[in-house]
């Protein structure tokens, strides 16, 4: 069977994810041999990934580490402040 | 992975015995993963760290609810979610959520990318392009960019985040496929003018 573009594009984020069957996988495979632009859809859409998951992309604001352990150091200091005994 | 299980249950173990200090070292892997589960609810950084403050605090509260049959991380998330979910209550903004159905009408086709073999890798350090991906995560319809948030920026698997979302692994599917369309299509601009123009065929390189 042979694959049009749309049915990979379908399937692309689970392509990605590896969790699609075996089968589809050595079809979609084939097809994005010979298919340069879904090739070049998976291709952006893996270095969006890429880049989402760099930690430069999404920051923490200056100083959050800190101020959370200070609130943090402030709750454990409460001798009242116990974890909850269940 | 279950060696640092076995640390957290340790950890754990003395935090609830008294060690109360070694709750500093439980919580710091997690810092980043708790600010930007909240950041992808309430989307607005002042709020998420506040937020983020507060899950905190709530989980070493409840500390002793967990019981490790989920993994810390995951048990956290929920927390983190919960706090989140709280805060949008208050702000009477969840109405918005509601209108994004499931069945939601819509273009999820990928946008094609021409000259992409030009694309090289050294686009993706531009910080424009960064920018436009941080800006094109924030757009997107809440429902999408929770499960995104969760799935490709922290990393959780799929069944952590449908876990941790109270959905269906099968939504979650959709509902990453979908997210990740619209960011492709959103920042195919932004990847094509990193390439120098060379048209061939059909708009495609040669």
């Amino acid at each position: 069977m042979k694959l049009e573009c749309k049915h990979v594009w379908e399937h692309i984020s689970e392509y990605i994810d590896g969790t699609v069957d075996a089968r589809l996988r050595e079809e979609i495979e084939r097809h994005l041999e010979h298919c340069e632009i879904c090739s070049a859809i998976l291709d952006s859409t893996r270095n969006i990934l890429v880049l989402t998951a760099d930690d430069r992309t999404f920051e923490l604001p200056i100083g959050y580490s800190e101020r959370l352990h200070a609130r943090l150091a402030k709750e454990l200091e409460n001798a009242d402040n116990e974890p909850q005994k269940k | 992975m279950e060696k640092k299980d076995a640390t957290e249950a340790g950890l754990i173990a003395r935090i609830l015995a008294g060690e109360k200090e070694l709750f500093h070292e439980l919580i710091r892997p997690y810092e980043r993963m708790v600010y930007l589960t909240l950041l992808a609810i309430v989307k607005n950084e002042a709020d998420a760290e506040d937020a983020a403050q507060e899950a905190v605090i709530s989980s070493y509260r409840y500390l002793s609810s967990f019981r490790g049959h989920a993994k810390f991380s995951t048990w956290l998330t929920t927390i983190a979610i919960n706090e989140g979910r709280k805060r949008l209550r208050k702000a009477k903004t969840a109405a918005e959520e509601s209108i994004e159905e499931e069945g939601q009408e819509g273009d999820f086709t990928p946008a094609p990318l021409t000259d992409w073999r030009e694309v090289p890798l050294e686009a993706l350090e531009r910080k424009e392009l960064r920018e436009a991906l941080r800006a094109a995560v924030a757009e997107l319809p809440d429902i999408y960019r929770h499960v995104f948030i969760l799935r490709d920026l922290e990393e959780l698997n799929i069944e952590e985040t449908s876990q941790v979302m109270g959905i269906s692994v099968g939504v979650v599917k959709v509902r990453l496929h979908r997210a990740r369309i619209m960011l492709q299509k959103r920042l195919v601009p932004y990847l094509k003018t990193a390439a120098p123009a060379r048209r061939g065929f059909f708009g495609r390189a040669l």
